[in-house]
């Protein structure tokens, strides 16, 4: 019974995260241009974006290769299976033994270093500028949250992300100063991940200084739509998974009912609201950094996540 | 036991055969298929004896020095060991059947009597149980694969690779000596029951645990000590390459388990801090150095380095564990280290295999000359995908799960006392976990160039796809990969003789429920990770995406020439595009600046002036500078003074002799009062 109910919620998670992640980018963009004085499009433009993309016919390179056409397949799978293992709206997952979080950041560096051969597969300098820069900013930002888990895992004693939820939830973690760095790191992670602002501009088509945006020139239709709604899905995941370490709460946990789960849901879309203005708050308050300034940024969340690790050994002895 | 051993001994005859038939064109298939089968018979012996437990096979032969036998015995470990070293010699006979047909080249040293006395020579190492049949077979091991890596001796490069290779291997040895020495000071006997019977004391074994790390050390290619290792590797023909990188190195390990774990019974705590820091500085500084490297070759010889670090962290940990008293996380990390020595040898042959086919069609191994070989060579194409792949640590490959592992053991550290090696943990894991990352960058860089993209020579554009002995070498280790990455857990239940051995404990002790399918290793922290249903998973939910998207959407395609920023069409040299070095540029200059002082010069000629602009990049390797200059000035320092003592008058040489004789009467009246 439990298990038949933990497949259906997890089924129900795959589908949540898929519809609320164009949502979440629409609410993004409408708060940016509130935020700068513009009407922006509504919050559902970027389904009408996908479903458009989906119309249109698909222009390939000459030289494209199999490995082109798959990888928008590849990385849209890779990174909708890491969604569903994030718990947003109850730790019961079916999923939830199979993979814990070291897998999930392995999941997301597969769908990396596809979408990276894919941006050198048509031979253009575009692509290869893309895929360099994005591999530097996952040699660090990788690391960086590796080290955040493992601060959390000294803390909690497991990574297995519903056990992490149903820790936090239980409050006997109380504040704690190595939280907040990992916090810091995630955070800044989460960032570099996700093309925004400093380090990427999700908007921009200017050469110099794209970086996701150059690896995925080339796509377009259905490809680019694939690699659009794997990119919202990201960054609902990348929400969702801040949410579930740090702010657990309203999750339903093992044995609550369904009305749990309902609000649990609920919590997770006022969670994504939330997360949703801050982005598009801070966003609209930097400037974008140069490429060769976001070693020093990364760095910076690789550092204060090693440093908030030792902060526990040295404050509880653990 | 007489099984192995006449197994060598067959391989031993294949060497002759090698030399006897060297003329006749059937000469590579007989001594190809023999060494396979020698190899696997090994192999399948030692699965059967792990999975089947019993006692440890031993055997005393009346060889050797008169009044030392040679002890053979293959326990648990050393049957783990020959099934590494084996797999890995049936496929690289398998390849190099293929390749030596292609390279059919009669300038080339000779390679067919070699290769088997290669492979004699490990699983000799692999069986001695005593020192002086251990050192005997590792400097057999040594000169063979020396004399391999000189049958291309009419390349410019393999000369100095070989003339340091054999400088390195010399050190090793002599350290390995030593170590044996010292251990089996106390009573003399040289045989590894007796050595392990008498531990020795805290002073002795602290000299020996670093003579161990020095001398297997330089053999794995432990960093400062690998600057040999990314020349000589990549100059020995390509199977032979793959043996060397992937499973030499791994004999090295074998002795690093051998000494530290076994023959020096309980391990002190800084021994592991030592082995960890050295391994974490081995697999940083292997990744930063083979993301520097436009050789596909060296490229894959410093990732090896880079692998070692990781599995050298590992046996750190398990080191660490062990003194801590809590096994069964000693257990954990050193079956991770295992795993990552099995998977390793895999990919890592995978992919020197998936080299030696890029040199056999394009001629050529230097990255910008090569690319958009994926439409030229398809299988080899797809082959390396997966060895890149599973190199980066994805899932659900192989490599994802010794990296997995390894990570579970790291998360263990809070079960330690002494809070300076949890925090040493610490920051091993991030280095771990930063060279786990750039090794994906490194992947990328060497797939993307070299498979992917457009030609950068006449001779990639014009590649034809290898034979199929070549395809099928390459097949084998491919599909392992999937398959251990998948069910990883019946192979660690095979290992766990060993590490009962070792540790006495096992990764899995004191869990309820362990189905086969599923890798729950017992620990403080209760994590899981199941390959099978991952994979179960990302197929259903493919198939589901790719039946939607091709039910709702358009399927039309249209062929067309990418925007080249006004570079009109496919350009012939294709130089508009990314090359090796510009990929490596942002790692370059985040890392590289400050570890390896490397630098761009831009030359721009004046406006007006036509001459081309030109920008090269400078580094100096640190090991160089701070390890092997100076080292090679005190030798050729030593040497000279060494010179005087052959041009003296014989009233001199006779001084010296009377005078060393009676330093050694004095040494023996010493030491016999």
């Amino acid at each position: 019974m439990t298990m038949l109910l933990a497949t259906v919620y997890q089924i129900l998670q795959m589908l949540l995260v898929l519809a609320l992640a164009p949502l979440l980018t629409g609410w993004v963009r409408l708060v940016k241009a509130r935020l700068v004085g513009r009407r922006g499009p509504s919050v559902l433009q970027p389904y009408r974006d996908l479903l458009r993309l989906l119309r249109k016919e698909v222009v390939l390179a000459r030289n494209a290769s199999w490995l082109f056409r798959t990888v928008p397949y590849i990385m849209f799978t890779a990174i909708w299976l890491a969604a569903g293992l994030v718990p947003v709206f109850t730790t019961q997952l079916a999923l939830a033994p199979t993979a814990d979080l070291i897998a999930l950041i392995a999941l997301l560096g597969s769908a990396r270093f596809f979408l990276a051969l894919a941006g050198m597969d048509t031979g253009t300098s575009f692509g290869g500028i893309g895929s360099s820069r994005e591999m530097m900013i996952a040699a660090l930002a990788e690391p960086a949250m590796l080290m955040v888990v493992f601060s959390v895992a000294i803390l909690v004693r497991t990574t297995s992300l519903a056990e992490i939820a149903d820790f936090m939830m239980s409050g006997t973690v109380g504040l704690r100063i190595s939280l907040a760095l990992a916090l810091i790191a995630l955070v800044m992670v989460a960032i570099a991940e996700n093309a925004r602002i400093p380090i990427d501009n999700p908007a921009t088509h200017l050469e110099l200084t794209m970086v996701h945006e150059a690896m995925v020139l080339e796509y377009s239709g259905r490809h680019l739509a694939l690699v659009e709604a794997a990119s919202m899905l990201k960054l609902l995941l990348y929400m969702a998974l801040i949410a579930c370490v740090f702010t657990p709460w309203g999750m339903a946990t093992a044995g609550s009912g369904v009305a749990a789960a309902l609000g649990g849901a609920v919590a997770f879309v006022v969670k994504l609201a939330l997360g949703g203005t801050l982005l598009a708050l801070f966003e609209t308050s930097i400037a974008k950094m140069r490429v060769f300034r976001v070693g020093e940024f990364l760095g910076g969340a690789l550092l204060l996540s090693l440093l908030g690790a030792i902060f526990l050994y040295v404050s509880r002895g653990v | 036991m007489g099984l192995v051993v006449s197994a060598i001994a067959f391989l031993f005859a294949m060497a002759a055969a090698g030399i006897a038939a060297k003329r006749l064109p059937q000469a590579s298939t007989v001594v190809y298929g023999g060494t396979a089968a020698a190899c696997a018979l090994i192999a399948l012996w030692a699965a059967v004896r792990l999975a089947g437990g019993g006692p440890d096979a031993s055997l005393v032969l009346p060889v050797g020095l008169p009044w030392i036998e040679a002890h053979l015995r293959a326990d648990s470990l050393s049957a783990v060991f020959l099934i590494v070293v084996n797999l890995g010699g049936i496929t690289a006979s398998l390849f190099g059947w293929g390749y030596e047909r292609a390279h059919h080249d009669s300038h080339g040293g000779p390679v067919l009597p070699l290769y088997p006395l290669f492979l004699a020579g490990m699983n000799m190492v692999l069986i001695a149980a005593d020192a002086f049949t251990f050192l005997l077979s590792w400097e057999f091991m040594s000169l063979a694969s020396w004399l391999l890596v000189l049958s291309t001796h009419r390349e410019s490069e393999t000369p100095r690779a070989a003339r340091l290779y054999i400088v390195m291997a010399s050190f090793g040895t002599a350290c390995l000596l030593l170590a044996f020495g010292v251990l089996a000071t106390a009573h003399g006997d040289y045989s590894f029951a007796a050595i392990r019977a008498h531990a020795p004391g805290a002073g002795a074994a602290a000299l020996v645990v670093v003579l161990i790390l020095l001398g297997a050390g330089s053999k794995a290619g432990l960093v400062p000590l690998h600057v040999w290792l990314p020349l000589a590797h990549p100059a020995a023909p390509s199977h032979v390459s793959a043996l060397m990188s992937g499973v030499m190195t791994k004999v090295a390990v074998y002795a690093m388990i051998r000494v530290l774990f076994d023959l020096l019974g309980e391990p002190e705590w800084w021994w592991g801090g030592v082995t960890m820091g050295f391994g974490a500085l081995t697999a940083v500084m292997g990744v930063l150095y083979a993301l520097m490297q436009d050789d596909v070759k060296r490229l894959l010889a410093y990732s090896t380095v880079e692998n070692i670090g990781a599995i050298v962290i590992a046996l750190g940990l398990a080191l660490v564990f062990k003194a801590a008293h809590t096994p069964v996380i000693a257990a954990l990390a050193l079956a991770a280290a295992l795993l990552h020595v099995v998977n390793h040898s895999l990919f890592k042959s995978l992919l020197f295999f998936a080299a030696g086919a890029v040199l056999t069609a394009t001629g050529s191994r230097d990255l910008n000359r090569l690319g958009g070989l994926i439409h030229r060579m398809p299988t080899t194409a797809v082959l390396a995908l997966v060895g890149a792949a599973a190199i980066s640590a994805l899932p659900p490959l192989n490599g994802f799960v010794g990296e997995w592992l390894l990570f579970q053991a790291i998360l263990n550290a809070p079960a330690l006392p002494d809070w300076s090696l949890k925090i040493e943990i610490a920051v091993v894991g991030a280095a771990l976990a930063l060279a786990t990352a750039l090794a994906g960058a490194c992947f990328v860089r060497l797939y993307g160039i070299a498979f992917l993209g457009r030609p950068r020579s006449r001779a990639a554009g014009e590649a034809v796809e290898v034979g199929r002995a070549m395809r099928l070498g390459m097949a084998v280790p491919a599909v392992l990969c999937v398959v251990l990455g998948v069910l990883p857990t019946p192979l660690i239940r095979l290992f766990e003789p060993a590490l009962r051995l070792l540790v006495e404990a096992g990764p899995f002790d004191g869990r309820a429920y362990q189905p086969w399918f599923w890798l729950a290793p017992t620990s403080a922290i209760g994590n899981s990770y199941n390959g099978l249903i991952m994979l179960v998973v990302i197929a259903l939910l493919s198939v589901v995406l790719v039946l939607g998207i091709h039910r709702k959407a358009s399927d039309r395609v249209r062929w067309s020439i990418p925007w080249g920023c006004g570079f009109d069409g496919p350009d012939s040299a294709a130089v508009t595009q990314y090359t090796a070095s510009s990929f490596g540029q942002p790692i370059r200059r985040a890392f590289g600046s400050t570890v390896f002082r490397a630098r761009d010069h831009v030359d721009m000629p004046a406006p007006g002036d036509t001459r081309p602009a030109r920008l090269s990049v400078t580094w100096t390797d640190p090991a160089w500078v701070a390890v092997v200059e100076p080292v090679s000035r005190g030798v050729a320092w030593l040497a000279d003074r060494a010179n005087r003592l052959q041009y003296m008058t014989i009233r001199r040489y006779l001084t010296l002799m009377f005078l060393a004789l009676v330093v050694l009467l004095v040494m023996v009246a010493v030491s016999q009062r």
